[in-house]
């Protein structure tokens, strides 16, 4: 089982990497709604260091959503899909493992790039490095909650605008802890620890039930 | 006798059940609203509370509430069905999930508009960004989710399976973003909603609530049964108890 | 009379909220009167179609 794991987990990477612009395009997405904000409120150091932590977050949200519509397209365009669905390996692992790549390159670019973005906001080194921990518990969750709209918005017409409604609400939950975390480093580092434990415990339980909600979705999508 | 609940869950069977229960709940509905809102009026107090009174305003609360109330269980009752159709393939309760929805999305946002009249002069602001008026907005978002995916997709199967999955995944989900938005704070949590008793409210004031409570459930119920009954008689079209029926109800 | 309506002043809010019920609950049951009035339309042209198709 572990290894359907890693073969579809390698072969999707390697399909990413011959389209590296797919990985850029989220990543400059990202970048650039960060970095509007402040054009847009100001460029005051204070103003910024509020609305930081929040205006990452959402713009993380949006990017991770907008890459979601590659996530099973190409594969169901071309019917490789169809044939995942029909193989005997259960349909969780090879989706948890779609979820994986396509977390690796979307999702930890976000977390490797928000130094950069947090000194556009002036964040001190402990709020970077806060941000960072929520980020990289975060974005995983988003990968996997998305994963669920993406496989039952499959093939429709005007999918992308219809996937944001339906997902982007049930991000709120990561949000709000993930933007409070790096609030929270502002005041006391202590304080930071419940919020990154309950990302932690968000990421195991969308570890464990997203990949069988997304299975089940593509099978009614499919069938 | 068990087996002939069952016999209802044929579309064909049901459509005419229906037909008879609609007027009932009707009557029900009105009779509810009548004496629930003749109580609200005119047998509570004017004000209520102390130094800080809440005087007539707090009126809404007869619709407020039980709008509130039915928008949640309705979401409930949504999903339950959704879950029997996943479970055992009947295609009735998938049409009673579909039913259910609009009239859910329409009490989720009477429960707010009505809770920014109650909000403006008791609170002084239309909106607040309280625990319950967010999750509340998020329930409204969720209604739309289920009622624009099912509208997206063409196939009718799929599109009520689909459907189903998100409003169970959306079931899970609503508590969590409710306690997430309760307690944005983990360190500590407050709520600008007082926390409700209702065993703590004035005799008159809970009566007309529960009876207006009973009276949008009955609404529900009525309305609920008319959409089920032209959403069986758009999809059993080609089916000849359709047209059987039709033929029926206009020469005869 | 007057004293009922005015609502101790709150008219706007009172009103306002019992208004918007009113207008969506009345504006539901018609809408689905309309809705199924249309499919039973529906319906009979379906059926006369049918019943020409066969006469020929």
């Amino acid at each position: 089982m572990l290894r359907v794991f890693w073969c579809v987990l390698l072969r999707d990477l390697t399909l990413a990497l011959r389209r590296r612009t797919d990985v850029l395009t989220t990543l400059f997405f990202f970048i650039i709604v960060v970095s509007l904000f402040p054009l847009g409120v100001g460029t005051e150091r204070q103003i910024l260091q509020i609305l930081g932590p929040g205006v990452v977050w959402v713009a993380a949200l949006l990017a991770s959503m907008l890459a979601l519509e590659r996530l099973f397209a190409a594969d169901y365009e071309d019917g490789t899909l169809e044939q995942m669905v029909l193989t005997a390996q259960p349909l969780s692992i090879l989706v948890l493992a779609k979820i994986t790549a396509h977390w690796l390159l979307t999702g930890l670019p976000l977390v490797l790039i928000a130094p950069l973005v947090g000194m556009q906001y002036h964040l001190s080194d402990d709020a970077i490095l806060i941000m960072m921990v929520a980020l990289l518990l975060g974005t995983p969750v988003l990968s996997l909650i998305g994963a669920i709209g993406a496989a039952l918005t499959l093939g429709l017409r005007g999918g992308g605008i219809l996937l944001s409604l339906l997902i982007l609400p049930l991000y709120i939950p990561v949000l709000v802890y993930g933007a409070g975390a790096v609030t929270a480093s502002g005041i006391d580092m202590a304080d930071t620890r419940p919020y990154l434990a309950l990302l932690g415990a968000f990421l195991v339980a969308a570890l464990t039930f997203a990949p069988l909600a997304s299975s089940a979705a593509l099978k009614i999508s499919i069938e | 006798m068990a087996s002939n609940w069952f016999r209802f869950a044929a579309p064909a069977s049901f459509y005419p059940l229906a037909g008879r229960l609609i007027p009932v709940f009707w009557i029900l509905t009105g009779v509810c609203l009548l004496v629930g809102l003749y109580w609200g009026f005119f047998q509570t107090p004017d004000q209520l509370g102390g130094s800080n009174a809440q005087k007539e305003y707090y009126r809404i609360i007869f619709i407020h509430v039980p709008a509130a109330w039915m928008s949640m269980w309705l979401y409930v009752v949504m999903v339950g069905w959704a879950a029997i159709g996943l479970v055992f393939n009947t295609r009735l309760s998938f049409m009673m999930a579909n039913a259910i929805a609009p009239t859910g999305a329409i009490f989720t946002f009477l429960a707010l508009w009505t809770g920014a009249f109650w909000g403006r002069p008791s609170w002084g602001t239309y909106w607040d960004w309280d625990p319950r008026l967010t999750t509340e907005l998020i329930l409204f978002f969720m209604y739309i989710g289920y009622i624009a995916l099912h509208s997206a997709i063409d196939d009718t199967r799929r599109a009520d399976r689909a459907a189903a999955l998100l409003a169970i995944v959306g079931l899970v989900m609503v508590p969590l973003i409710f306690w997430s938005v309760n307690c944005p704070d983990p360190n500590q949590c407050a709520a600008l909603h007082q926390r409700s008793n209702l065993t703590q409210i004035e005799g008159n004031i809970l009566f007309s609530m529960l009876v207006v409570t009973f009276g949008f459930w009955m609404y529900s119920f009525a309305s609920t049964l008319m959409r089920l009954r032209s959403i069986i008689l758009t999809r059993e079209a080609d089916n000849t108890w359709v047209q059987e029926l039709h033929l029926k109800g206009h020469r005869a | 009379m007057s004293e009922f309506f005015s609502q101790g002043g709150y008219a706007f809010f009172v009103w306002g909220a019992y208004g918007m019920v009113l207008v969506l609950l009345v504006a539901e049951i018609l809408q689905l009167r309309a809705q199924r009035r249309t499919i039973l339309a529906r319906l009979g042209r379906l059926i006369r179609m049918r019943d020409s198709g066969v006469n020929q």
